[in-house]
């Protein structure tokens, strides 16, 4: 449904020229939504401008509902009538909302709907109909400043889809909320997705909002995505940076000789009691270091980091057993308290 | 001088004074938005990005802006024969007035308008607006309180500015208080006439600052200008204060009576 290839954008300021994109592939499939994380300044508020290009990338395509939009773009820094048509087929949600303080919510919503040329009383059917389905139908003639964070954030929502939009952007939609606002918003975000159809570009700092909503994420570091993929795709990759962020899993060894790994759950082996069966079938005492469990998509996700008494090469068998049950094990590196480990990176420096 | 005798002068002389401030505050407006708005637009990394036009308009109104109004008064004396065929008088007054005020409320115009949250430019264009789009739906109703609140101002360096037209046979309060007042020696005329420019000047900002207060209270902004609250609750006692009498009265007494 989106699709960027190459995606460039260097800024020019004073002779310096900074680079906020570097050759971003992104591809948002159709009905999914799609989180980009990142750190500030990574690149992701730049990249989703360039979605529908409020940003000019200075190389590369952007290509959403199988239009080419770099090429609709002309030139000058002028939105030519194609491009405009385009982006009214996009909706935009943003951080701070950005509703017009001079308008009343129902105006607000329209306003997209006067851009396109619609009938008055079109307008003010469709406004109303659409501030049904964020659940503020009484809200209609209050002004923005009348209203909570998250009250203005269904307002930006039910503006961002006046449209009638195939895809929806998200530009840190919910990270002037608190926590529970955040829940409310993400949850009507993922019942537009599923009732509507929509897919959805989100980019965020917070790993929950990922956790919570996200068929797929992408990170961004240094204006390039390292890494990719659905959720499940992520969890799968060892050493992925990304599911270690989602699932966070700390906790150092008991003692010397012991063999610490991280255990992901995923797919069928998550509703299996393969812990108490590995105890069982090998009598190993296993003690549970740290643990982050959650239930994405409905399907139970995690990592788990476990401690097995002795070395490595005592303990092939049972890491086996946990590898044959579908689950993916990664011997963690963590630094041993041995003294003769130390003294070994200590050399290698 | 006696009253009787005043009053006609005073009153030809208030009708050319508006009648100069209103023609040269409407040619203004006129003149003035649409250069102040270009001002913004034409910036570095703004919508029509025009670095050249720019310079060139900000060049004109600095020049425009440097000149003492004075001036500017004697100088357009030739440009106002040309245009209307006269040099003295309040209609030629409004050529001159009107030449010193478009700079004036043009940088007024282009500190509002530079005041609109970019975030909201940008939400209009994620919509598909045009930039046309974005003048008339963002940028002139998110700025209209503080475009009031300018023209306010404009209208009331207006009349000082008509004050002074007065020094070169413009007509009105200005040329009353001089011709009469100091050439004249008519003490009495003098302060009536300065009383009459405090009566309007008042006027003119109290009007001014109840339209900015309305216009801004809709958008649940807290902008309170000073000098209004005896006002507002004067108008807000009124209609209510029917209602609530007997209300008051009970506790009142009730509190008495032990």
């Amino acid at each position: 449904m989106i699709t960027t290839t190459g995606l460039t954008k260097v800024y020019r300021s004073r002779g310096r020229e900074v680079t906020a994109l570097d050759g971003v592939d992104l591809h948002v499939r159709e009905g999914e939504v799609y989180g980009v994380v990142g750190q500030s300044g990574a690149g992701k508020s730049t990249l989703i401008r360039c979605v529908n290009l409020l940003e000019r990338p200075s190389s590369g395509t952007v290509t959403v509902a199988g239009q080419d939009l770099t090429a609709l773009a002309g030139r000058g820094p002028r939105a030519g009538v194609e491009l405009r048509r385009a982006r009214s087929r996009i909706g935009m949600v943003f951080q701070h909302f950005n509703l017009l303080s001079s308008r009343t919510v129902q105006a607000n919503i329209e306003l997209p709907l006067e851009i396109l040329g619609v009938s008055g009383k079109e307008r003010s059917r469709k406004a109303l109909e659409l501030l049904d389905l964020v659940g503020l139908a009484d809200k209609a003639k209050a002004y923005p400043g009348q209203l909570s964070g998250g009250q203005k954030q269904r307002v930006g929502i039910a503006r961002a889809l006046a449209g009638d939009p195939k895809v929806l952007l998200s530009d840190e939609s919910t990270s002037a909320l608190d926590p529970e606002t955040t829940r409310s918003i993400l949850q009507l975000l993922r019942d537009l997705n599923r009732q509507l159809g929509l897919t959805v570009l989100l980019i965020t700092h917070e790993m929950d909002v990922v956790k919570t909503i996200c068929d797929s994420a992408a990170l961004m570091k240094g204006g390039r995505v390292v890494e990719s993929g659905t959720v499940a795709e992520l969890l799968a990759t060892p050493g992925s940076e990304l599911a270690a962020e989602l699932f966070p899993v700390g906790g150092e060894p008991s003692g010397p000789d012991r063999t610490v790994v991280d255990v992901t759950f995923h797919g069928e082996a998550a509703t299996q009691p393969v812990i108490s069966q590995l105890s069982r079938t090998y009598n190993v005492d296993i003690s549970i270091l740290g643990a982050a469990m959650d239930t994405v998509g409905g399907r139970q996700i995690g990592r788990m980091r476990i401690e097995l008494p002795g070395r490595f090469e005592e303990n092939v068998v049972p890491i086996g057993f946990l590898r044959e049950q579908g689950l993916q094990v990664d011997v963690a590196d963590v630094s041993t308290p041995a003294p003769a480990a130390a003294a070994l990176k200590e050399s290698a420096k | 001088m006696t009253w009787t005798e005043m009053q006609p002068l005073l009153r030809d002389a208030c009708l050319d004074t508006l009648f100069m401030v209103w023609w040269s505050t409407v040619y203004a407006v006129v003149g003035g938005l649409p250069l102040g708005i270009l001002l913004v637009l034409t910036d570095r990394g703004a919508l029509l990005q025009n670095v050249v036009v720019n310079k060139v308009l900000g060049a004109v109104v600095n020049l425009g802006r440097s000149l003492p109004f004075i001036i500017l008064l004697v100088w357009l004396i030739p440009f106002s024969r040309l245009l209307i065929g006269t040099s003295i008088g309040p209609s030629a007054a409004v050529v001159a007035l009107t030449i010193g005020a478009i700079p004036f409320f043009a940088r007024l115009v282009e500190t509002a308008v530079r005041e609109v949250d970019h975030g909201l430019v940008e939400a209009v264009q994620s919509m598909g607006g045009s930039t046309w789009t974005v003048v008339l739906k963002v940028l002139l109703p998110q700025a209209l309180p503080s475009l009031v609140a300018g023209l306010t101002t404009t209208v009331i360096a207006l009349i000082g500015y008509s004050a002074m037209a007065g020094a070169v046979g413009g007509g009105g309060l200005g040329n009353l208080a001089i011709t009469y007042g100091y050439m004249r020696h008519e003490t009495g005329l003098m302060n009536t006439t300065i009383v009459l420019l405090i009566v309007i000047v008042t006027l003119v900002q109290l009007a001014g600052d109840l339209v900015v207060r309305s216009l801004s209270r809709r958008g649940g902004r807290q902008a309170a200008p000073v000098g209004l609250r005896r006002l507002r609750r004067r108008a807000a006692t009124a209609p209510v204060a029917a209602q609530p009498v007997p209300v008051l009265a009970e506790p009142a007494e009730a509190a008495e009576t032990p």
